[in-house]
Parts: C-alpha cells; structure tokens; sequence
C-alpha cells in the first residue's frame, strides 16, 4: 500500500518548505518539494534607490544575510559596470569565506549530524577507546580520553534529566542509525566544540561587516571600511591581527575535525552513496574575486552536464553572457499568474495566484528555474566537482584525503563518482570548506600586502546614468548559485529578481514537468518507517536547507495520523 | 550585571518586524546605560549565540500571537516562556528557540528572560507598521524600560518629542 508521507516544516510564519513523498514497497516513489511562502521581496524594491537594495535584501532570510548583501551590490555594480578597489574586494571576499566556513560548520554539526549520529547511543561509549580511535586519525587536541569522558558525563547529566532540550527531537534507536557508541560520543564531543569553533567565524564577519548578524559596511562601490595602518577608529592592523588568529583556528578544525569526522561517517554509511543521486546537472559560478571587476577568482565555477566532469564547461566571468543568458524560470507549477512560458530574471513577473496543493498542478511559491532548460542541481557538490574539473589542485588535495578515508573506513574503494548522492553532499560541502578556509588565510594575506603598498582606499562612487541598464550580481553563496538581477531607470529599480540557491534545488516541476533537485533525488531513498521517515530528512537536509521540520503522517484520505517533530 | 535588549522580527513583513522597530526606536527615544546591548537579531538563529551567552537577563521584543486583538500589549516570563517557544506564538521561533535551547545545554542561558510584545494585524509584505501595531508602540517602548527598571536600570527620555 502506498502511504503520503508529508514534511511540512512548522518554521517562520506558515513555513518555507513542505516536501510530500509517495512511499511504496519502503522507499520513495514521487516527490514533490513545495515553498509555502511568498517570498515577493523584489516588488518592495521597485521605484527604491539601487543604493538601498542591499540592506533590504539582507533581511530575506535569517540565515543568508550577507550573501544578499553581496549580491545585491555585485548586481547594481554590474549594471554600472564599474570597479571596485581592490580593498573592497579582499575584504568582502573575507566575509564571503568566514560567513561560508560559519554556515557549512553549524550545518553539519548542529543542523544535521544528527540525522546520523545517536545522541543517546554515545551513552554507551568507552571515552578511552573514542580517544584511542580519534587519535589516530587526527592531530586535534580535544580528542583526549578526559575530554570524551567529561562530555559523556555532562550528557548522561543532560539525559537524566529528562529534559532533552535541544536533542528532543530526534530519531534515536531508529534502525536507520548504524555508527557504533565511540563514534557516536566522538561526534557529539565535536558538535560542542563546534559551538565554540564557530563563534571565531561569526567574529570575523563582525570585525569587517562592523556588525552582526547584518552587516552594515558594504556599499555601492566598495565598502565602507576606512583603512589604516594605525588610527584607532578604523580597520587597523591590530584588528586585522585577530582576525588572522581566528582564521588559524577555524582552519585547524575544519581541516583536523570537520573533514575527518565526515570521511568516517561517511565509511559507516557506505550504502548512502548510491541514495539520492537525482539530478546530476549541475551549475556553480566562480567566486572570490581577485580584480575590481570580477574578470579574475580564486575559486572557478561552471556548468556539468549528465555528471559527466569532461562535459565541464567554465564560467569565466560573472559578466559571462554564457551564464546571463542561460538562466530562465517557469510558473508553470507555481502560485503565480503564468502563460509565457519560462521567462528570463530581467522579465521576470511576480503575480500571486494561488489555488490549493494541486500535484499534478501548481503547488508551490517557488519558481523553477533552469539553465538552458534544463533543472540544476546547485550547492556545495557542484561547486567541487567543477573545481576539481577545472583542475583546482586545493580541491583535488581535500577530495582525494576525504575519499581515501572513506575507503579505509569502509574497507572498499570509495571514488569521486561517490559523491553524487546524499552522504556525498555532505563530504563535499566539507571539502568546499577546506577550500575556503586556505582560500580566507590567502584574502587576509592579498589585503594586507596590498594595505604595505600604500593603498587604502574601499570605495568608488557609483554615477548612475539617465538610461535604462541592467545587471546581474552573481555569488556562489554556501547553498549554491545566487543571482540577483536588476533593472534601473534614471536610477531608480524597475525590476529586481532573486533566484536563490534553495530555488533551484527545492524547485518543483518545471514547464516540462521534469522535477527539482529535491524532488528527484528523493526518489529511491528508502524509508523504513513512514511515521519517522529520518531517511527522506537526510536527503532533504543534505542540500542544507535553511529550515526545521515538523513531519505529518496522512493516509490515502489526506487526514493526519503522526504527528512528530523533526529537527 | 550584562543585559540585552534583542528586537526579533522579519521587517520586510509589516508588523512581523514590530521587535526590530521597537529597539531602533528605544536608542532613539531613551538614554541607556552602555552595559545594556540593543541588538537587532532580525531573523537570525545561531550568529546570536555570543551575544546571548552568559547574560544575566534578556529582554525580548517580538510580535507575539497571543489570541488577543491586533495591537494587544503582551508580557510572557516566568511558566509562560516554554508555551511561547514551543507553540508557535512567535513567527520566529525556530532560530532563537534553538540558540536558547543550545545556551541551555551549554548551562549560559540567560539567567532571567522576558519577552514583550504586541498581537500583529498583518504579516503583509511591506516595510511600514500597520495602524493598530503603530499606535501601540510607545506603550510597548515603556514596556521594555519598565523591564528594565525592574532589573534595577535606568533608562532616561531623551526628548519628549522622539519616540
């Protein structure tokens, strides 16, 4: 008998993604991925200053602040075609990466290990035989036999009261969970120190943006950091010090913590590289600039087609007419008046039109966008895989240590075609992470060499002309490709279009009803249990979207069973 | 003694942004003392986890559904604060529910919380307060300085004619 299972996510207001999985003979038939939110941030836009456009597409999501910040900058400078000096570019280039390393740390530690790891299980644990096994595969000094041995007792203390906080909603005991207790209280001893990892991450965005959670220092132009080598006000030295301190820090554990903690998981779980494959186009842009005008990265993008790394074709620049004109979005399946057809960002229209949750109809606020018509997967697996196409050798260093861990964990050679799947995204999100944290010691590096050469200026003032003209700001932002796209007249907005990385991956059916990203990776991924359906959260949560879930049960008649919440 | 006053709330959303409203205005209208941190924590989750840790009381400005007609003042502490966080009477609870929830697993939760608020009348697309919500913002403003008086601190009006 087939059962619906629905996730339909109790987040902000009514909720931002709702996935319905048809589940038969215990694995996931039909998928449909569905955002419950209008999201109509680009008409408040209209008749705005372009200036302005930043601040307020910083505060679509909580949880990408900065990365709309940047792009909405990139898009208006693009449309300007103007410069920005090169200190501008180090240091947004600096918060990209700290704000990139942030989001991919909480997200597999505390936003999703979980999925993986038993917390209760840990209980069981021998700290000695953790620290043994830890020890062996990593430098960290927080793997001693004391520190697991504290962490298990504050946990036991945790559990005892029965209060289970923070841990209340997961899916422990359930048969899906396979890591042995020392791996278990291993994971659960990083998730902590995590939480302190992290913070030195949320401090450099700080430092720079001048504020946190919303920055408020970059501007049309450049940004507005004032420079100097000693005045106490500003961006000096000493400041700059710090944050190279916390650079060091944050490298030492993504590089000693995250990327081995993922390998073993990953070796443990050796069935779920041949799960939630799916799409396997993908698209990803260049990203850290190293000119004012984004001709020049550290980090190359592009498109792959058929998951095939010879197809790889690079985005060269983010004034690319092979990206610009690629991009077009359908409503076909989406709340929005329609009959045009999939339209380009620059026409984009954004009419509500609602009916119910029509399956074979519309039945989501998100739009679906395609490149060259074709449905993408974006986020961190296609940004490695372009990477290691285009023959970055950081890249190819991280993947080929993660990958042999694996192997060795998991006692079978394990190798690249691994990673399209669901375990696969998280180990390549952790590699993205290697990258950029070398990539932000090397940005901290370019500003201060370029700060001894005499040079302290952030800004160009933006001329907007009388004429119409029009931009795109691209960013490979830590969920994948972001693009914000603007028309302005005598400069003021006449349009504005976000297409953002969960649209892309969390897009229903498109003009050819051919599924999202979600929705055809979900396909095949096995569900042992439909009223704790943890296998189809691990594969929604492998795309890290920004969200918790509450999940529903309903039976052929729609009327809700179980209700059990999910993190 | 560390304290913060943190307004929460999406400001694209009319009055769902009431919180980040309220503390901009409180620097505005009142004088506070500097050990006092007005942060505006939009809808952010765990980048609030430093400037919540270890304080000695939290006071939190939000739009609050509490059953109550569109501008309804709302005051929860004490047994009440769990139903808030748990029962969905806060449209963002989920990042500051787990930053809270993490706090308290660390043993730094704040050592007092109160959260202030007002019932919206609209979460419409929009930057502007709605009429109901707007009329009730000075009670709200001394709301938090009561909160704060409470906490043995002083706020002082700048002006009679801000706020």
């Amino acid at each position: 008998m087939s059962q619906r299972v629905t996730i339909d996510p109790v987040t902000r207001i009514e909720g931002h993604l709702r996935v319905d999985v048809e589940v038969d003979g215990g694995e996931v038939k039909k998928a449909w991925a569905s955002g419950q939110m209008w999201r109509g941030v680009e008409t408040i836009l209209v008749g705005r200053d372009p200036r302005d456009a930043w601040a307020i597409t910083q505060r679509i999501c909580g949880v990408c602040t900065t990365v709309h910040a940047i792009a909405s900058v990139r898009a208006v400078e693009n449309a300007l075609q103007m410069e920005i000096p090169l200190n501008a570019q180090y240091i947004r280039n600096m918060i990209i990466l700290a704000h990139a390393v942030h989001d991919h740390i909480v997200h597999f530690y505390h936003l999703s290990a979980l999925d993986w790891v038993d917390v209760t299980s840990a209980l069981q644990a021998d700290p000695g035989k953790a620290a043994a096994l830890a020890e062996s595969l990593s430098s960290w000094p927080g793997n001693s036999k004391a520190e697991f041995t504290r962490v298990k007792e504050r946990l036991a203390g945790f559990v005892g009261t029965g209060q289970l906080g923070i841990f209340t909603n997961g899916y422990w005991g359930h048969p899906a969970m396979k890591l042995p207790p020392d791996v278990n209280l291993i994971a659960v001893a990083h998730y902590l120190q995590a939480l302190d990892v992290q913070r030195h991450a949320n401090k450099i965005v700080s430092i720079l943006g001048a504020k946190t959670p919303h920055i408020q220092n970059v501007a049309v132009g450049g940004v507005a950091n004032a420079l100097s080598i000693d005045s106490q006000s500003v961006l000096t030295v000493e400041r700059l010090l710090a944050v190279k301190g916390w650079i060091d820090q944050l490298s030492d554990f993504v590089k000693n913590v995250y990327l081995i903690d993922v390998a073993v998981i990953g070796g443990f779980y050796p069935e779920w590289t041949a799960i939630g494959r799916g799409i396997v186009d993908y698209v990803s842009v260049p990203d850290i600039p190293l000119d004012g005008k984004n001709t020049r990265f550290a980090l190359p993008g592009g498109h792959i087609a058929a998951g095939d790394l010879s197809s790889f074709k690079e985005i060269s620049s983010h004034d690319d007419a092979y990206f610009r004109e690629g991009v077009a979005e359908s409503v076909k399946h989406s709340w929005y008046e329609g009959g045009k057809g999939p339209l380009h960002p620059y026409k984009g229209e954004t009419r509500p039109q609602y009916t119910d949750f029509d399956d074979d109809g519309k039945y989501s606020w998100l739009k679906s966008p395609t490149f060259y018509d074709k449905p993408m997967q974006v986020g961190p697996l296609p940004r490695v895989l372009a990477m290691v196409a285009a023959r970055h050798q950081p890249t190819i260093a991280y993947a080929t240590q993660a990958l042999d861990l694996v192997s060795t964990v998991a006692k079978t050679k394990v190798g690249l075609d691994a990673l399209h799947s669901t375990i696969g995204r998280h180990a390549a999100r952790a590699v993205a992470c290697a990258v950029q944290v070398d990539e932000l010691a090397r940005q901290w590096d370019l500003l201060l060499a370029n700060m001894a050469k005499g040079d302290l200026t952030t800004f160009n003032k933006p001329l907007f002309p009388k004429d119409e003209v029009a931009g795109v700001g691209i960013h490979e932002a830590p969920r994948g490709v972001l693009s914000h796209w603007v028309v302005i007249d005598d400069g003021k907005i006449r349009n504005y279009q976000c297409v953002v990385p969960t649209t892309w991956n969390a897009a229903p059916r498109n003009e050819a009803d051919a599924p999202g990203a979600y929705e055809a990776c979900l396909a095949g991924t096995p569900v042992a249990i439909p009223d704790q359906p943890l296998e189809v959260l691990r594969t929604v949560h492998s795309f890290d979207p920004c969200l918790a879930c509450a999940v529903h049960v309903v039976d052929t008649e729609q009327r809700p069973l179980v209700k059990v919440k999910a993190a | 003694m560390r304290v913060a006053v943190l307004g929460a709330g999406n400001i694209l959303l009319s009055d769902e942004g009431l919180g980040v409203h309220a503390i901009e205005r409180l620097s505005l209208a009142y004088s506070l003392p500097s050990d006092v941190d007005i942060i505006d924590a939009g809808t952010c989750g765990m980048e609030m986890l430093d400037e919540l840790e270890g304080l000695d009381a939290l006071i939190m400005v939000d739009a609050v559904r509490a059953g109550q007609p569109p501008g309804t003042p709302v005051r929860l502490t004490g047994d009440a604060l769990p139903v808030f966080f748990r029962s969905k009477l806060s449209p963002h609870q989920i990042g500051l529910c787990d930053v809270l929830a993490t706090l308290d697993l660390l043993g730094r939760a704040p050592k007092y919380t109160a959260i202030v608020g007002v019932q919206p009348l609209s979460l419409a697309l929009g930057m502007e307060l709605s009429a109901e919500v707007e009329s009730v913002m000075p009670v709200l403003l001394r709301m938090v300085v009561d909160e704060l008086a409470g906490l043995g601190i002083r706020a002082s009006r700048r002006t009679a004619e801000v706020a």
